[in-house]
């Protein structure tokens, strides 16, 4: 932006050189700490053989040599410049752990071994057993997908009733005051045993559990409306439709989205819960299954994997937000 | 480049203007139980194209009886006629700039304009009567914003044009021009004559501002404190374009300030 400030970052290169990025040469020393960690200490493997000690000291060494070069590249390029120079104690900080974390683990055995493993076991379980922990990615996603639009829909749909029609809230809101609240956990062991499949049972549970928060949000959503944004509708000539459509909806809107974001974090919860209990397939499958076969490593890689998803799933809903809601002054940022 | 012309109506329409007909119209609300008295035995009639000023204290009633016209809530005692017909809902001949712009912020300005055409069904064929309304307001360099952006006067601004996009018959104004600065606030009122006399709908304007009454109605109706009687209705016999200063408008608003009670005030 700025040309005329000779003594900000971008000042001349005549000025400055070597421009050096100092986190980025203060990463290559870290991640080449971690890389001489684990290459210089033997394993400690009574127990296991860790087959990727050494690829993964290699790539280790690797990341620091990139950052090296970073260190003296990166401010010629300023696009790439902007991107990594916030991040750099992140990388730092990341090495340094991976140091650590090799040193704790599998080189002077800190800390109880079986349960904590080094982080070459992970690449290990990524290596051997990407299928399986892929199929149950997609499993866990699928049947999320389904329960979550389903309650998602249905709440939506229960919340604008209660918030419009005092006749449909007569009937819903005391059923819902009654059958809300219960942790749609409870419901477990009742729903495997009246629905057909453990598949149609889960969906239902997690619909559920996504269902309440959207309705009660909703619902509050649509109440709360300012009255004058009906009266303006309908001096212009707005029906009925026009208002609930037009009016109710997008006002309510961003309440909806508060119940869709606590809807999610509560359908992860059931997910897990009703994989690991009663169907076969996923990753609350997949980590009851390594803690049966006492395989830790898989049960870190699993974690891993569904922390990324959920993770994952969150921001996609809050950039889908961003999307619809940028009317907004000072949204959250994810 | 779209004209305010656009907006014009073309010559063989209906009569421009509805004519008025309040009988004896009475109206409470509740307050904590209490029935609250705000509008007592209020009769007034507005013959087609005429522009009807209100005036009175705060709190008297003067929004209550526009949303009685407007037909937003049915009087508790009494009748409103327009046009010999009676008053049974709202209806897009009859448009209410509110007190408060009441903008919906998830709509562009040029969408908030927009919204009696597509509540109606219309957008698509009258596109060019939301960006002619926003000319005349002076908001077409607004209109992709959104309202959060805009300043007091600005969204009163838009208000405005989300009424005049419908063609009213009958203009409702409660205190349109109260959050303008002075200068377009002058600017408007004079917009508004000048609408007013091309396109010859009935108005009804409440407004704090006697000096503005007596600048733009023909006739200014008074009423007294909460609940809301009419205590005068004062003919304006001046010719448009009126000038503040006019010895006889001075005159005039010693007297609509004597009937309010604050006469002495301004000697
Ligand atoms: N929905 C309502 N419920 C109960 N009381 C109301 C309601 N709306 C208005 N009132 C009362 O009716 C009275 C008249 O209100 P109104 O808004 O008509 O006054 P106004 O003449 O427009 O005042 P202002 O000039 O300050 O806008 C007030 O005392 C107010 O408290
Ligand atoms: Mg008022």
């Amino acid at each position: 932006m700025s040309t005329s400030l000779p003594l900000t970052d971008e000042a001349p290169l005549a000025l400055r050189w070597p421009a050096v990025w100092w986190s980025g040469l203060l990463a290559a020393a870290a991640w080449a700490l971690a890389a001489y960690v684990t290459h210089h200490f033997p394993d400690q493997s009574e127990i296991v053989e860790w087959t990727q000690t050494g690829n993964f000291a290699v790539a280790q060494a690797l990341v620091a040599a990139a950052f090296l070069l970073l260190a003296f590249t990166a401010r010629l390029i300023p696009p790439l410049f902007r991107r990594v120079q916030g991040l750099g104690p992140w990388f730092v900080a990341l090495g340094l752990f991976l140091a650590a974390w090799q040193a704790v683990t599998a080189k002077f055995s800190l800390l109880p071994m079986p349960f904590f493993v080094p982080p070459q076991q992970l690449i290990e379980v990524y290596q051997d057993d990407w299928v399986r922990l892929g199929e149950s990615v997609l499993a866990s996603l699928w049947l999320l997908a389904r329960g979550y639009a389903l309650g998602a829909g249905i709440g939506f749909l229960v919340g604008l009733g209660l918030g419009w029609s005092p006749r449909f809230g007569y009937w819903a809101h005391p059923v819902m005051r009654l059958v809300g609240p219960l942790p749609a956990t409870a419901w477990l062991p009742l729903a495997f045993f009246l629905f057909p499949s453990s598949a149609s049972a889960s969906t239902f549970l997690i619909a559920l559990a996504t269902g309440f928060p959207v309705a009660v949000l909703t619902w509050s959503g649509v109440a709360s409306v300012n009255p004058d944004f009906y009266d303006v509708a309908r001096t212009l000539g707005a029906k009925q439709r026009f208002l609930v459509l037009k009016v109710a909806v997008p006002a309510a809107l961003p309440h909806v989205f508060v119940g869709l974001f606590m809807g999610l974090g509560a359908s992860f919860a059931v997910l897990v819960v009703a994989e690991m209990l009663g169907v076969r397939a996923g990753l609350g499958w997949y980590l009851s299954w390594a803690q049966g076969w006492a395989a830790y490593g898989n049960m870190y890689a699993a974690l891993l994997v569904m922390a990324l998803m959920c993770s994952g799933l969150i921001t996609l809903l809050f950039k889908l937000r961003d999307r619809l809601l940028s009317w907004q002054k000072g949204v959250v940022k994810w | 480049m779209v004209s305010a012309a656009t907006l014009e109506r073309p010559a063989s329409a209906l009569p421009a203007g509805s004519a008025l007909d309040l009988r004896h119209v009475s109206h409470a609300y509740q307050l904590k139980g209490e029935p609250l008295p705000v509008l007592d035995d209020v009769s007034l009639t507005a013959a087609p194209g005429e522009f009807v000023a209100l005036l009175g204290p705060s709190g008297c009633g003067k929004s209550t009886l526009l949303r009685l016209v407007a037909g937003l809530e049915p009087p508790a005692r009494g009748e409103l006629f327009v046009d010999g017909a009676p008053v049974t809902g709202p209806d897009p001949s009859r448009v209410v700039v509110f007190q408060d712009p009441t903008l919906y912020p998830w709509r562009t300005v040029w969408r908030n304009a927009a919204l009696g055409l597509e509540a109606r069904g219309l957008l698509k064929s009258q596109r060019g009567r939301v960006d002619a309304a926003l000319t005349l307001v002076g908001l077409d360099g607004f209109a992709s914003a959104y309202p959060h952006q805009l300043s007091g006067g600005m969204a009163q601004r838009a208000a405005l044009a989300r009424a005049l996009v419908n063609e009213p018959r009958l203009l409702i104004l409660d205190e349109p021009l109260g959050k303008l600065d002075s200068l377009t606030r002058i600017a408007m009122q004079g917009e508004l004559v000048r609408l007013w006399q091309r396109q010859n709908f009935t108005t009804l304007l409440v407004t704090h501002d006697v000096e503005e009454a007596l600048l733009l109605a023909t006739r200014v109706v008074v009423f007294s404190p909460r609940p809301a009687r009419i205590r005068a209705e004062v003919p304006v016999d001046l010719p448009y374009p009126r000038h503040r200063d006019d010895p006889r408008l001075v005159e005039l608003r010693r007297e609509v300030l004597a009937l309010l009670g604050v006469g002495d005030a301004t000697g």
